[in-house]
């Protein structure tokens, strides 16, 4: 009886995405009629609440429901992976048709990956402490060289340090967000270059006393920071996914998803 | 008389020529040599062809073995593999006299002194059970989130004690095999002759003990060398940082196979030197 | 010179009782030696002289005072009394002469330069003027058997005791050892020896004890013990070894 039910049930599941995914995205997906999404481990705040992108919550996990639904998915057709950032780029089959984590585009990434068209802009801002506002430190350029920084090794924040801010000092470098954190917390570095989302949950949420001192806009640099979905090289699945963000864009779906969940980021002082 | 030399000179004659075990000893030889060349030959060729036979040896090619990436970011791995000989330097010395100290608190024998003895033994236990990158952690982060000032809360400075800590309580079990293994006859002659134990530890343990595991530290030492890339994970940009760093820009996995060769350039001659002292010391004591 | 007293030496290891109430009279400038078969308990008795193993019961008197008394620091002791080993125990990581240096220069803190008209003349007077710069692996076992008894003659002992030294060495080298023990005999030096050199203990012993299964079986000057032993198990054991 049970089997029968769950026969029952998989078959209409199947008929009705058979349906709903014909146009695309059909065929193209590691499983028929179900898209498979990575992100990180643990995902962010505010990228996804909780860790828990099945609630839709968060900004990522919202375009990721919106990019799945535009491509003909249904809600209960997109499953969640994991994955850290060396299984993203490594070689060899993928087990998700794409992965977002704030994954920025660049020309050497997209030799080994591709990536869809970018879903958001990041600035890149400074998050500090109190004492080290007090100490002088302000969105003033000149007052942040004499700083001992710090970074995320695996982010574009490495390069971007020695292109804007040019520390005085070799930066120290992580190997993820919290540990960026804790050595803040032991004083063992004074400020940390993050894209703007993380840097506000970070001084925010994380730290007792973390201040973000100000960021700088995407249009500062040479290389802007952009986020894509990561795919496997040569994904037949990347002209749905950029299809589907260039509708959202123009519908302005995308602009206020960005608004619900990130809007924080307006306000933040620029630093000159 | 005149026979047996006749028959000496006939001997030493024949010597010239080689003898028969001679011949079948190089023959045996020969045919052992040609076999094994032909086996790896045949193993070399195996792996040659049949590697990038597989669907997937382009996409690893392109993403491990990248001459491009390599020549790109093989100067900046030589110049932060630097970092990582400094932090070897300055830890090794401390290793080996904090090593040497433990091992002395655990040879105590006088009862007043019997919480020395306890303290190296926990002090081995509990460094010698944790694993190096959580006491790089722990110690890392959490001595100088006490609130030290600068510059004595730098990750270069802790990381290095939480290394020295780790490696010590390994030093130390070395040392003491050695003064374990020096015969108890040697005590009995030092304390004949009433020599302190003080001074016969000093003067005649010690000295032969500590040439004894000269082999079985320098193993420990080459581990060191590689252990010293878990330093990166509270910030310093040694090499194993700075490769992941090229990999993360790049998004290929070149610059770690440029580190793994960096780091063998120095420890296969490492490892080779140990095993030829080893083999010496087996030589002597056989 | 010095004279020592055994009375009734009692030492085991665990449950073996390796001497059961020794008791024994080493006069000033006395020769004695202890023999039997290995495991009688010769070693232990002379270990136990000098303080290397402590005593269970009994006691041991050097010039009448009580030197086995728990607790006593053995330091003081044992310079008073050398021993030589079966096996010569140099500290092989030394020179011989460095060997000979080690223990009066930590022990009686003099430097190298005081020591060394001393030692050379001991290195001299036993034939080694030429090894004193070698190390132990590069001389013979006679030739180490020499630096160890010169080492310990240099800490200026009252009495020597000297165990089975010549045990370890080929019967070619047997003799060297043997003659530095006569010169040390003419001087007068007061010795214990385990050995089983029957002829030497026969020709220059003041007394011979025949220990077996720990206890001293039978005693008394060479001669006697040697050609006419009063006990049965004596008898039997010389049988064997002459």
């Amino acid at each position: 009886m049970k089997l029968m039910t769950s026969t029952a049930l998989v078959f209409a599941l199947m008929s009705s995405s058979a349906f709903a995914a014909s146009h695309c995205a059909a065929g193209k997906t590691l499983k028929d009629d179900v898209l498979t999404v990575a992100t990180g481990n643990p995902a962010y705040f505010p990228w996804v609440m909780d860790d828990a992108p099945e609630s839709k919550q968060g900004f990522e996990a919202a375009v990721a429901y919106a990019v799945a639904n535009r491509m003909g998915f249904n809600d209960d057709q997109v499953t969640w992976v994991r994955s850290s950032f060396d299984q993203a780029i490594q070689p060899g089959a993928k087990d998700f048709d794409f992965n977002l984590q704030q994954f920025s585009i660049t020309e050497e990434r997209e030799e080994i990956v591709d990536f869809s068209a970018p879903y958001y802009s990041a600035a890149m801002a400074v998050l500090t402490r109190k004492p080290v506002v007090d100490g002088g430190a302000s969105s003033d350029v000149e007052t942040l060289k004499g700083l001992i920084w710090g970074a995320d090794a695996n982010t574009t924040a490495v390069p971007m340090l020695n292109d804007l801010i040019q520390p005085d000092k070799a930066p120290l470098l992580y190997g993820d967000n919290a540990d960026v954190v804790e050595a803040m917390k032991a004083n063992q570095i004074d400020a940390a270059l993050f894209d703007l989302p993380t840097a506000l949950y970070l001084g925010a949420v994380v730290l007792d006393d973390g201040v973000v001192l100000g960021q700088f806009p995407p249009e500062r640099t040479d290389n802007p920071d952009q986020f894509g979905f990561l795919m496997e090289e040569g994904n037949p699945l990347k002209e749905c996914v950029d299809a589907a963000l260039a509708d959202l864009k123009a519908d302005g779906t995308l602009a206020a998803i960005e608004a619900e969940w990130l809007q924080e980021t307006t306000g933040v002082p620029v630093i000159e | 008389m005149a026979d047996l030399q006749a028959n000496r000179a006939a001997r030493s004659a024949a010597r010239r020529e080689p003898t028969r075990r001679q011949i079948y000893e190089g023959k045996v030889r020969r045919r052992s040599l040609t076999i094994a060349a032909a086996s790896t030959l045949a193993v070399v060729a195996v792996l040659i062809v049949a590697i990038p036979l597989a669907p997937g040896w382009a996409a690893v090619k392109k993403s491990f073995f990248n001459p491009d990436v390599f020549a790109k970011t093989f100067p900046g791995l030589l110049n932060a593999f630097l970092l990582d000989v400094a932090i070897f330097a300055w830890c090794a010395p401390a290793i080996a006299i904090l090593g040497l100290a433990i091992a002395l608190c655990r040879d105590v024998r006088a009862p007043a002194l019997y919480p020395l003895r306890l303290f190296g033994i926990l002090y081995t236990d509990i460094f010698r059970g944790v694993p190096v990158i959580l006491v790089i952690y722990l110690i890392g982060f959490g001595v100088p989130g006490l609130g030290l000032p600068r510059p004595w809360n730098s990750p270069y400075l802790w990381g290095s004690v939480a290394l020295i800590l780790t490696y010590a309580a390994y030093v130390a079990e070395v040392f003491r095999s050695g003064i374990e293994s020096i015969h108890a006859s040697q005590r009995s002659a030092a304390a004949s002759l009433g020599l302190s134990s003080a001074d016969t530890m000093r003067y005649v343990i010690l000295p032969q003990a500590v040439r004894r595991v000269v082999p079985a530290n320098m193993n420990l030492f080459i581990a060191l060398q590689k252990d010293v890339a878990l330093l990166s994970f509270i910030g310093p940009v040694e090499i194993f940082r700075q490769a992941g760093v090229y990999k993360s820009l790049l998004a290929n996995f070149t610059p770690y196979v440029g580190a793994a060769l960096i780091f063998l350039a120095v420890t296969i001659p490492a490892t080779r030197f140990a095993d030829h002292l080893m083999q010496k010391q087996m030589r002597e004591r056989s | 010179m010095a004279t020592l007293e055994l009375q009734g030496v009692v030492k085991s290891f665990g449950a073996n009782i390796v001497l059961d109430g020794i008791d024994l009279d080493v006069q000033d400038g006395a020769m004695v030696c202890l023999i039997g078969a290995s495991g009688s308990g010769k070693s232990t008795l002379l270990r136990c002289m000098n303080l290397l193993e402590p005593i269970d019961d009994g006691m041991i008197l050097l010039d009448g005072n009580d030197i086995s008394t728990p607790g006593l620091d053995p330091q003081p002791v044992r310079q008073r009394i050398g021993m030589v080993f079966q096996s010569f125990n140099l500290f092989p990581h030394m020179t011989a002469v460095e060997n000979v240096m080690l223990a009066p220069r930590r022990v009686h803190g003099k430097s190298r330069e005081a020591l060394l008209p001393n030692v050379a003349d001991l290195f001299e007077r036993f034939g080694l003027a030429d090894r004193m710069g070698h190390y132990p692996d590069q001389l013979s076992g006679g030739q180490q058997q020499r630096v160890a008894i010169v080492r310990a003659l240099a800490m200026t002992p009252e009495i020597m005791l000297f165990d089975e030294i010549t045990s370890a060495l080929d019967p070619e080298l047997v003799g060297e050892v043997l003659d530095v023990l006569r010169a040390l005999r003419e001087e007068g030096m007061t010795m214990v020896l385990a050995t089983h050199e029957m002829g030497f203990a026969r020709e220059l012993a003041d007394k011979v004890c025949f220990l077996d299964q720990g206890v001293i079986f039978e005693e008394g000057p060479p001669d006697r013990v040697f050609s006419a032993p009063e006990r049965e198990r004596t008898r039997e054991f010389l049988r064997r070894v002459l």
